[in-house]
């Protein structure tokens, strides 16, 4: 009875959630900073765009019914969702080198949990979106975008990138649950793209003259979350499109973290 | 110079073999030229109502002649690609060693780079008519159409093979694809030069690319513009270009 009771005594308690959390977090973060290669292109490429179509596309304000602000004003809050695109595929691969180089399959043995995994794996992600989130607010704000919502504006833009990128990291996640490949996680890179492309990225809706482009650009969830970064930048507060922006991005984390949650599963069983 | 043949026809077979059998190689590079006509000739369409603009063939033509210029630039970039996984898996050393005449395979790369954009070209004009695109131009113009697209995916495959000889490695992709793509957005894509404003304005007007887009768009309308600049252009950018991929084929014969 003695040794039964000092052996549960010694056995080791499995860690809390958020120590599980915190270690995978802290592992996918060193490695996300240490690859530059993984920090600038992501940075850089939508700026670029930014900064090339906001000066070759403005000619777009002269079309009747343009919203009265630069090109550039119009067209920065693309820069935040293509972002998040590349999030997407730095936390896809991340996960998806994890599991060909065999590391997930010794992490199974251990006694950490499937969500803990998924939330830690995505803290690099996080912080790819952070930073570049303020560097695209930041070197807006210098071309000379003004913030119609003012500083607290420009905050509520962070966050809602943020929970846009978190969406589409989640989507990445999946991919690399699911495929088990960098490469598919790849793959998929170019209907992401699409995705932006097919949506209110470079017009507003209703100045959209080709009527399939204007349908698709309506349904694809993609616009909402444009027009609800768009909003913050050139309208002020506009409730039902923060609402919209909102709604669309935490439905797409919800629906891709809860489809990785159920994949990460089946990765991780014993067998 | 059989021997140059010999090479660049069994690089050039290996190249076409790959891409048609692999639809992960193939499809990216027909996809993105679709999506980019989609959402540039329709999602962008109400731009030609802006005062001034006055391409008579329509918007759909207007962007028909960039997106067939960056397919094949494009066709270019994705063969450089396929040159940096060969020297990653190792094929590439092994076929230094054996080829009997090394330049041939800078050669059949570029015949490669071709025919994987002749594919992709069919498909984007087809997906242009079908979308109904105005075409003014007469057969002699479009030959020389075709002939800008085939001079531009040369200069593209040359530049991409002679990164992915110097570099060998597939991480080398944002760099062989990063400045054609910077280069080809710089030119008039949306608009008509003389409608650009501001610091773009100033690059596209010496940008070598403006005067290719031209010349596309003036042949497609049948009334041709800068044809000889962007043919002097383009072929004095091929022969540097080969130079480039020559010290590139040399680096990578240093490496063994």
């Amino acid at each position: 009875m003695a040794v039964a009771a000092v052996a549960v005594a010694e056995a080791p308690s499995e860690p809390h959630l958020l120590v599980q959390v915190g270690a995978i977090a802290r592992r996918s973060i060193t490695r996300t900073v240490r690859q530059r290669g993984l920090l600038v292109f992501p940075l850089l490429f939508p700026l670029i765009l930014f900064a090339i179509n906001g000066s070759a596309l403005s000619s777009a304000r002269r079309i009747p019914g343009f919203p009265h602000v630069g090109y550039g004003d119009f067209v920065l809050a693309v820069t935040f969702i293509q972002g998040a695109l590349f999030v997407a595929v730095s936390a896809g691969t991340d996960l998806a080198r994890d599991i060909e180089s065999g590391f997930f399959n010794r992490l199974a043995l251990t006694p950490l949990s499937g969500s803990a995994l998924l939330a830690g794996q995505l803290g690099g992600a996080l912080v790819i979106a952070l930073i570049q989130s303020f560097i695209y607010l930041s070197v807006g704000v210098i071309s000379g975008v003004t913030i119609a919502s003012g500083l607290a504006g420009a905050l509520v833009v962070i966050l809602l990138s943020i929970v846009i990128a978190f969406g589409f990291a989640g989507l990445g996640s999946l991919l690399a649950l699911r495929f088990g490949t960098g490469e598919a996680v790849q793959g998929f890179f170019p209907l992401l793209f699409v995705a932006v492309f097919l949506s209110s990225s470079s017009l507003p809706r209703n100045l959209i003259q080709v009527s399939w482009f204007r349908e698709v650009a309506t349904y694809n969830p993609v616009s909402y979350m444009i027009e609800g970064l768009r909003s913050l930048i050139i309208t002020g507060w506009d409730g039902q499109a923060l609402a919209l922006g909102f709604g669309f991005a935490l439905v797409l984390s919800a629906v891709t973290l809860s489809l990785a949650g159920a994949a990460m599963k089946n990765r991780l069983v014993r067998t | 110079m059989r021997r140059f043949f010999f090479v660049a026809q069994g690089v050039a077979w290996r190249s076409i073999h790959n891409t048609f059998v692999s639809p992960a190689i193939l499809l990216p590079s027909i996809i993105f030229p679709l999506f980019f006509l989609a959402a540039f000739a329709g999602g962008l369409s109400r731009i030609s109502h802006i005062p001034n603009f006055d391409y008579k063939p329509g918007y759909t033509a207007f962007q028909f002649a960039f997106v067939f210029l960056q397919s094949a630039a494009f066709g270019g970039v994705f063969t450089g690609f396929a040159i940096a996984r060969d020297f990653e898996s190792g094929f590439a050393r092994r076929l230094l060693l054996c080829a009997p005449r090394r330049s041939g395979i800078i050669a059949g790369y570029a015949v490669g780079a071709l025919v994987r954009w002749f594919a992709t070209g069919t498909v984007v004009t087809v997906a242009a008519l079908l979308a109904g695109m105005n075409v003014f131009g007469s057969g002699i113009d479009l030959i020389g159409l075709l002939a800008l697209g085939i001079l531009v995916n040369l200069v593209a495959a040359l530049w991409a093979c002679g990164i992915a000889m110097f570099l060998r490695t597939e991480q080398a992709g944002a760099l062989i694809q990063m400045p054609v793509f910077i280069v080809l957005f710089l030119a008039p894509v949306y608009v008509p030069l003389r409608l650009l404003t501001g610091w773009v304005h100033s690059v596209a007007r010496v940008n070598p690319a403006t005067a290719t887009l031209e010349a596309a768009r003036g042949l497609l309308a049948g009334s041709p513009e800068k044809v000889a600049l962007a043919f002097g252009l383009l072929l004095a950018g091929a022969i540097v270009m080969a130079v480039w991929a020559r010290r590139g084929l040399a680096s990578a014969e240093r490496a063994g």
